[in-house]
């Protein structure tokens, strides 16, 4: 029971905290904003994906590094997934984006670095499946993937953050925006935004788990027969 | 007597600008009547039920994935 619950008890985290952040999520007390209105509580819910997206690129990173130094195969199976799982969170984003800027904005997509960055980041992490997919000799494979795995990283932290940060962005949380910024962060919505952080992330830690685990199975077959 | 009326002119001013700046955030719109018929929570469980069937989906799925792993450890 205890060696079970070990597997377990960070899965029902993540569960208890999705369900805090829909249901707290959708009542809390929100600051009255002109344009926002209730549309604020994405905060919950969109830009969570693009936190869960960066985390899972970043633990995809540390495990392309950790092939790279070690040429263990299990680093690569955990990188590839958690970059697949990555690019769902990151496609996930960019279509709640999407909705809410047309119904903020006025229109589904407008050219600001944000948004540019953003769809620049995915088509590189595209990029990334596109080589994997065309090597068929897997050391050579995991090797080259890993490699461009780092570089895949180093322009996401450039597209997504460091060009909004130097041009101004309609985009909250970089260059100077009329709608949203850091002083309108209440308590309140920080009391759910940082564990629906932690909750949706877990969830997509968990569905990389399973997708590792079948990949790992998989492999096995494969080198039996 | 010019500079007390043009203190009180420039008192009522002050008064109606503060006025005009409270109408402003009243006008903004908030789903307070939603949330007080308490409707709101219909799609709390709208939403809830969406997420716990894809919790349980991927319950079934990890418990299927632990018994092929077990499958292979009493092969291998």
């Amino acid at each position: 029971m205890n060696e079970r619950m070990k597997g377990v008890w960070w899965k029902l985290l993540a569960v208890a905290l999705v369900v805090y952040t829909i249901s707290a999520g959708l009542t809390v007390e929100v600051p009255a904003l002109a344009i926002l209105h209730e549309t604020i509580r994405n905060l919950f819910f969109h830009v969570t994906m693009w936190f869960g997206m960066m985390i899972l690129m970043l633990v995809s990173v540390v495990y392309s590094i950790k092939f790279l130094s070690s040429s263990d195969e299990s680093n690569d199976i955990v990188a590839s997934e958690s970059a697949h799982v990555g690019m769902l969170f990151g496609s996930m984003g960019l279509a709640t984006g999407m909705v809410w800027a047309y119904f903020t904005w006025g229109d589904w997509w407008v050219s600001d670095p944000k948004l540019n960055g953003a769809a620049v980041t995915i088509l590189v992490y595209l990029a990334y499946f596109i080589l994997r997919g065309s090597m068929d000799d897997p050391t050579k494979r995991a090797k080259v993937a890993a490699v461009y795995n780092i570089f895949a990283f180093v322009l996401l932290i450039v597209f997504l953050k460091i060009l909004p940060d130097m041009t101004d962005s309609l985009h909250p949380g970089n260059g100077g925006n009329p709608g949203f910024n850091t002083y309108d962060t209440t308590p309140k919505l920080k009391m759910v935004f940082y564990p629906a952080i932690i909750g949706w992330t877990l969830m997509g830690v968990w569905i990389v788990s399973l997708r590792v685990r079948l990949k790992t199975l998989a492999i096995n077959k494969m080198e039996q027969q | 007597m010019k500079t007390i009326s043009k203190i009180m002119l420039s008192f009522i001013a002050l008064l109606f600008s503060g006025a005009s700046i409270a109408q402003d955030t009243d006008k903004i719109e908030m789903a307070k009547e939603m949330m007080a018929s308490g409707k709101i929570y219909v799609v709390i469980a709208v939403l809830l039920l969406i997420f716990l069937g894809i919790v349980v989906y991927l319950i079934s799925l990890d418990r299927k994935i632990g018994k092929l792993e077990k499958e292979a450890k009493n092969q291998g």
